[in-house]
C-alpha cells in the first residue's frame, strides 16, 4: 500500500518543534516557520503512465534578530543537532547583517479565522487511486481513437509559525488537480480540461473532463483562417484565471507609492478610490470563502482577513507590508485568502450565445509581461480555439497571440457567468485558489497567429 | 575502471550488512552528520540499501540519489539589506522500473529504515503503473561508473566568502546605480547554490558530483520627474554561471551599475520605435534566450514523442523519421551543438542523473537537424535514425523530490568561421536594431511562434548606432527566423547566457542551463511597439 507513509505534522508535534527550534535561537527576537508536505502525483502521455511519485518533505525556517539585523535559515532536518547549527548559523547571520531601517519586530498573539481546508479524501489518495482516475481519463481517450495525456497531483500541508512574541499558528490543507490534454492521432486536433480544489471528492469526475477535452480535439480539427486584431471574445473560465491572477503582484502599495505601478498617480499618489476597470468588475480575497479555502495567516503569522480589491470597477484597496503601513500609520493589508471575481448567472452557452461575432478561448500558454506600466501582457490561445456567430460555435480557429493589458480587458468585460473555483493554465498542480467566471470581452487583442496546435 | 553486476550486488550486500543495527533508529543519521566523509558514506549506504530493496521486491532497473542542496541569497535594495538567508534541503529519491513502467518516491528522512520502505514504495507504485497498461520502457545500454567524481572548476567556494564581503560588494553598486540622475530604486543579491549528489544504480554506477552556481544580479529603476513613466534596466549582460565566487568578483557589478543606470534613465526619453521590419542584430546576451526557447526546447525528444503534450508542449520538428537529417534549420554556416561538458556552462557536469557520461554532439549541423536531446529511455526511440543506440546524457531531476526525465543540456550557436566582430554586424546594417539583454518571452507549445523583448535597444541607422528606443519586442516563427540568419559574429564575440529557472514537467520542476552564442544578425524580422499593440 502506498498511502501516507507518515501521518502530517499534527498541531501539537508542531507546537513541539516550534518550541524547541525557538529556545535554540539565541538572539532578540526569533521566528520559526515548520512546513510538513505529503504529495503525490501520476503523469500520463501517449495513452500510459509515464511517470509517477510520492514525496515526503517538512522544512523548517528560522529568523532571528539581533536589534534591527536579521537573517533567515532554512533547513529540512529536524534532529536536535540539525537544529542547534541551524539555529546558531541564523544568529551568525543576522550578527553580520546591517542595520535594517524598516525592520518590524515580529507581531504578537493573533486570532485567526477558521478554515476547514483539509478533506480526508485527498489525504486519502494513493497510487492505486490515481492510477485508476488516469486509466479512467486515458481510456476516455483511448476508446475515441485519441491520444491521451493527463496529470493528477495531491498534496497535504501542515504550516505552523512561532515566535518569540508569544504567537503561534497553525493550519492544515489538502488540495487536488486533475488536468487532461487530448489530441488527435495526426496531431490536428487538442483540447484540454482541468480542475481543482482542496476536496477530492469535490473535483468532480477525472473521466467527465477527458469527455470534455476530446470534444475540443475532435472539434479543433480543420481549423479555418482566422486574421489577428480585436476580437469579442468568450473567455472560458480557465482563461480568466489566466489573466486574472496577474492582478495581485500590482495590487501593492509601496509600488504605486513610489511611481511604478499602473495604479500610481501622474504627479504623486495611488489611484485608490478611482474607477479603474469597468464596473461590472468586483474582485476580493477571503481565506474562508468555500470556493477559496486559503491559508488564513501570512509568513509571520499576520492574519489575513477578507479584503475587497476592486468593488465595481474602483480600486478599494492595495495590499501593505507591515513596515509600509506602520510608515503611513494604517493597518497592514496582506496578499493572500486566495483571489475571487464576482460572477453572473449566466452559464457558458448563454454567454456564447450572446455574441454575434466572436472567439471562444479554452486556455492561454506563455503569458509574459511586455509593460508593467500598463500591466499589459502576451501569451497565445491553447487546446481550443473556436469561431463564434450568431451566438454558436461554428469553426475552429488556429491559435492566437495577444497582446492584451489586464486592465484592458477588465474595461472591457460586458458579461459574466458563474464564479467557480478554476484551475488556471500551468504544470497542473493546485496552485494559490482562484475562482472566476467565464466572460465576454469585446475588442481583445490579437497580434499574431501561430501555427501550434 | 568499470565493475561487474555481481561485484556491484557484494558491495551493496556489504553495506547492508555493516547497518545491521537495530531497524527504524535514526541513529545513523546523528552518528554520521558531523563530517563530510561520514555523510558521504551514509548517502552512498542510503543509496545501496535502497537499490537492495527495490531489487528484492522485484524491480529490473533502481537508481537512487541522496541530493544535498545548499543555497544562500544575499539581496539589498538601494543602501539596506533586504534579505540574507541561507537554506539546506537533503533527501533520498529512488526510482524504479517494474514491468516496464517508473515509480518513483522520495523522503527527507535520512535513515535507512526509511531508505528501504522509499525504495518498496517506488517498486510498488511502479508495479501499479504498469497495469494501466502501455509499451514497456527500455533503456538504452550505460558503463558502469561504480567511482565516478566530479566537481565544478570552481576557484572560490561561495559558501567560503563572509556574507559582509557580499553585502559590501553590492551596496557599493546600488551607491554607483544611485548617483545617477532619475534613478530612485536599485535592487541587487548575489546568489549561490551546491548540490551535491550520490548517485548509485543496478546498472553498477557509484557517482558523487558537486555542482556549484553563482549568480549576481541588479535592477535598477528611473522614474520620470513628473511620474509619468518609469524604466527599469536588469544585469542581462551578467549570466548565473556553473563557477564560485571569482566568478562573481570577476563580473564588476560595480563598474557596471553606473552605466545601467544612464541606460535606464536615457531610455525614460528614448524615441519610441516605430513598428514593422528591422534588420536585428542580437547580442549573446540577449541571443541565448531565443536559441533557449526556439532551438533548446525545440529539439526535446520527449517533446517530438508526445510526451510532454501535457504541459510543456509539442514540437514542430515531429516526427523524428520526417525532420532528421533533411529539415533545414537554418543556413549551411548555422552549427548547434549539445552539451554537458562546456567549462563554467550550468548544464555541465561529470555524468548525468542516471549516470551516463556528460557528451558533446551536433543538434543542427550545417543548417541541417540532425539529432535531439535524449535519456537512456529515449535513446532507442530513434537509434535507427541516428545510428547511435546511447543516450546522450540528458537526465536531470531538479532534487531528491524529484524524478529525473529529460532536460535541456547546454545547446551552443557555434560562432561563425568568418570572424565578424559585433561592430561588423552593425556596419553592415542600414535599418536595424541591436539588442542587448533578454526580456519578456513568450513562445506557443510547439515552438513556432515567438515574441522576444529585451534590455536595451539601439537603433542602428546607415551602419551606425544613432540612438536607443523602446517598446521594442519582435514576433516571428522559429523556421523563418533562424533561416533569415545571415551574419555569425566571430569567436570574439562567443558568450555564454544562462538561466537557472528552466520550467518543464509535470510535477515542475526547476533546470538550470547556459546557451554560447556569439552576435548574430538576421533579415526583415517583424518589430512590434508593445507600448501601442
Amino acid at each position: 500500500m502506498t498511502a501516507p507513509r507518515v501521518d502530517l505534522l499534527t498541531e501539537a508535534e508542531a507546537r513541539r518543534l516550534c518550541d524547541r527550534t525557538l529556545q535554540r535561537i539565541e538572539a532578540d527576537a526569533a521566528e520559526v516557520r515548520v512546513s510538513a508536505t505529503l504529495a503525490g502525483n501520476t503523469r500520463a502521455a501517449m495513452n500510459r503512465i509515464t511517470t509517477g511519485g510520492d514525496v515526503s518533505d517538512l522544512a523548517v525556517t528560522l529568523s532571528a534578530w539581533l536589534g534591527t539585523r536579521g537573517a533567515s535559515v532554512v533547513a529540512n532536518r529536524t534532529d536536535d543537532q540539525a537544529l542547534a547549527a541551524a539555529a546558531e548559523r541564523v544568529v551568525t547571520l543576522a550578527g553580520v547583517a546591517p542595520e535594517d531601517p524598516e525592520y518590524m519586530p515580529p507581531p504578537v498573539g493573533q486570532r485567526y479565522a477558521p478554515v476547514e481546508a483539509f478533506f480526508a479524501s485527498t489525504v486519502g489518495l494513493d497510487a492505486r487511486t490515481r492510477a485508476d482516475a488516469t486509466a479512467a481519463m486515458v481510456n476516455e481517450a483511448k476508446q475515441a481513437d485519441l491520444v491521451g495525456s493527463s496529470y493528477l497531483s495531491h498534496e497535504a500541508n501542515a504550516l505552523a509559525i512561532a515566535n518569540s512574541e508569544g504567537l503561534f499558528a497553525y493550519h492544515r490543507s489538502t488540495a487536488a488537480a486533475v488536468s487532461t490534454t487530448v489530441r488527435t492521432p495526426d496531431g490536428r486536433g487538442s483540447g484540454w480540461a482541468g480542475a481543482t480544489h482542496n476536496d477530492w471528492e469535490r473535483l468532480g469526475s477525472a473521466q467527465r473532463l477527458a469527455r470534455v477535452a476530446a470534444e475540443k480535439a475532435r472539434a479543433s480539427v480543420s481549423a479555418g483562417t482566422v486574421e489577428p486584431g480585436a476580437y469579442t471574445v468568450v473567455l472560458e473560465p480557465t482563461a480568466v484565471a489566466d489573466l486574472v491572477r496577474l492582478l495581485p503582484r500590482a495590487l501593492d502599495a509601496r509600488m504605486a507609492d513610489e511611481g511604478r505601478s499602473p495604479f500610481s498617480k501622474h504627479g504623486g499618489g495611488t489611484k485608490v478610490g478611482e474607477r479603474v476597470v469597468n464596473p461590472l468588475v468586483t474582485i476580493f480575497s477571503d481565506a474562508t470563502d468555500p470556493d477559496l479555502l486559503a491559508m488564513p495567516f501570512t509568513d509571520d503569522g499576520t492574519p489575513i482577513p477578507r479584503t475587497t480589491w476592486i468593488e465595481r470597477g474602483v480600486l478599494q484597496n492595495l495590499s501593505s507590508s507591515r513596515y509600509w503601513a506602520d510608515r503611513h500609520g494604517h493597518p497592514p493589508i496582506p496578499m493572500g485568502g486566495g483571489l475571487k471575481m464576482v460572477g453572473g448567472n449566466a452559464p457558458l452557452d448563454r454567454l456564447i450565445g450572446g455574441v454575434e461575432q466572436g472567439l471562444l478561448i479554452t486556455r492561454f500558454w506563455y503569458v509574459r509581461s511586455v509593460d508593467p506600466r500598463t500591466l499589459h501582457y502576451t501569451g497565445l490561445t491553447r487546446d481550443g480555439t473556436f469561431r463564434i456567430e450568431g451566438g454558436r460555435i461554428t469553426a475552429a480557429v488556429p491559435n492566437l497571440r495577444f497582446n492584451e493589458s489586464v486592465l484592458g480587458m477588465l474595461e472591457r468585460v460586458t458579461a459574466l457567468g458563474v464564479t467557480g473555483r478554476t484551475l488556471p493554465s500551468g504544470a497542473g498542480d493546485p496552485g494559490s485558489p482562484i475562482a472566476v467566471p467565464p466572460l465576454v470581452v469585446e475588442d481583445f487583442h490579437f497580434t499574431s497567429v501561430s501555427d501550434a496546435i | 575502471m568499470t565493475v561487474s553486476r555481481r561485484d556491484f550486488v557484494k558491495t551493496s550486500s556489504l553495506a547492508m550488512a555493516a547497518l545491521a543495527t537495530p531497524a527504524g533508529s535514526s541513529m545513523l543519521a546523528r552518528e554520521m552528520t558531523p563530517s563530510q566523509q561520514s555523510a558521504d558514506l551514509l548517502a552512498q549506504q542510503l543509496c545501496m540499501l535502497a537499490l537492495d530493496a527495490a531489487r528484492s521486491a522485484g524491480a529490473s532497473y533502481a537508481d537512487a540519489r541522496v541530493v544535498g542542496i545548499r543555497r544562500q541569497t544575499v539581496q539589498t535594495r538601494e543602501e539596506r539589506v533586504s534579505g540574507v538567508e541561507e537554506s539546506d534541503s537533503l533527501g533520498l529519491g529512488v526510482r524504479v522500473l517494474v514491468d516496464g513502467a517508473w515509480g518513483f518516491s522520495a523522503s527527507h528522512r535520512l535513515v535507512r529504515s526509511e531508505a528501504m520502505v522509499v525504495a518498496r514504495a517506488a517498486v510498488e507504485q511502479a508495479r501499479i503503473n504498469a497495469s494501466v497498461g502501455g509499451p514497456a520502457v527500455e533503456l538504452a545500454p550505460v558503463e558502469a561508473y561504480p567511482d565516478g567524481e566530479w566537481r565544478s572548476p570552481i576557484t572560490t567556494d561561495p559558501f567560503d566568502v563572509p556574507v559582509e564581503d557580499k553585502i559590501a560588494l553590492l551596496l557599493e553598486a546600488n551607491a554607483e546605480a544611485l548617483r545617477v540622475d532619475r534613478v530612485r530604486f536599485v535592487s541587487s543579491a548575489i546568489r549561490a547554490e551546491r548540490i551535491e549528489t550520490t548517485f548509485a544504480s543496478t546498472a553498477g554506477s557509484l557517482i558523487r558530483q558537486t555542482v556549484y552556481r553563482t549568480y549576481p544580479t541588479m535592477t535598477v529603476t528611473a522614474v520620470a520627474p513628473d511620474r509619468s513613466g518609469f524604466e527599469s534596466r536588469s544585469s542581462g549582460e551578467v549570466a548565473p554561471m556553473g563557477l564560485g565566487y571569482e566568478y562573481v568578483e570577476r563580473v564588476d557589478l560595480k563598474g557596471r551599475a553606473g552605466p545601467w543606470a544612464e541606460e535606464a534613465a536615457a531610455t525614460l526619453l528614448a524615441r519610441s520605435v516605430e513598428p514593422g521590419e528591422y534588420d536585428l542584430v542580437l547580442h549573446p546576451s540577449h541571443l541565448f534566450l531565443t536559441i533557449h526557447e526556439s532551438i533548446g526546447h525545440a529539439t526535446e525528444l520527449d517533446r517530438a514523442m508526445g510526451y510532454e503534450a501535457g504541459f510543456a508542449g509539442t514540437t514542430f520538428l515531429a516526427p523524428p523519421q520526417a525532420v532528421l537529417g533533411t529539415f533545414q534549420f537554418g543556413p549551411e554556416f548555422m552549427n548547434v551543438q549539445g552539451d554537458r561538458t562546456q567549462r563554467g556552462a550550468l548544464a555541465t557536469v561529470g555524468w548525468d542523473d542516471e549516470g551516463v557520461a556528460a557528451d558533446s554532439w551536433p543538434i543542427v549541423k550545417d543548417g541541417v537537424l540532425v539529432d535531439y536531446q535524449t535519456t537512456r529511455e529515449q535513446a532507442g526511440w530513434i537509434a535507427e535514425l541516428t545510428g547511435n543506440e546511447r543516450s546522450h546524457g540528458c537526465a536531470h531531476a531538479e532534487s531528491w523530490q524529484h524524478a529525473q526525465f529529460q532536460r535541456m543540456p547546454n545547446v551552443s550557436l557555434l560562432p561563425g568561421e568568418e570572424g565578424h566582430a559585433l561592430d561588423d554586424l552593425i556596419a553592415a546594417t542600414d535599418r536595424g536594431i541591436l539588442i542587448r539583454g533578454r526580456g519578456s518571452y513568450s513562445i506557443d507549445q510547439q515552438r513556432y511562434n515567438f515574441q522576444f523583448g529585451g534590455q536595451v535597444f539601439h537603433e542602428i541607422k546607415g551602419g551606425k548606432i544613432v540612438g536607443l528606443l523602446k517598446g521594442v519586442a519582435y514576433q516571428s516563427r522559429t523556421p523563418e527566423f533562424w533561416n533569415s540568419l545571415d551574419m555569425l559574429g566571430g569567436p570574439q564575440t562567443y558568450e555564454l547566457g544562462g538561466t537557472l529557472g528552466d520550467g518543464k514537467g509535470q510535477p515542475p520542476q526547476s533546470n538550470a542551463v547556459s546557451h554560447g552564442c556569439p552576435a548574430a544578425r538576421f533579415r526583415g524580422v517583424r518589430v512590434i511597439n508593445t507600448a501601442a499593440a
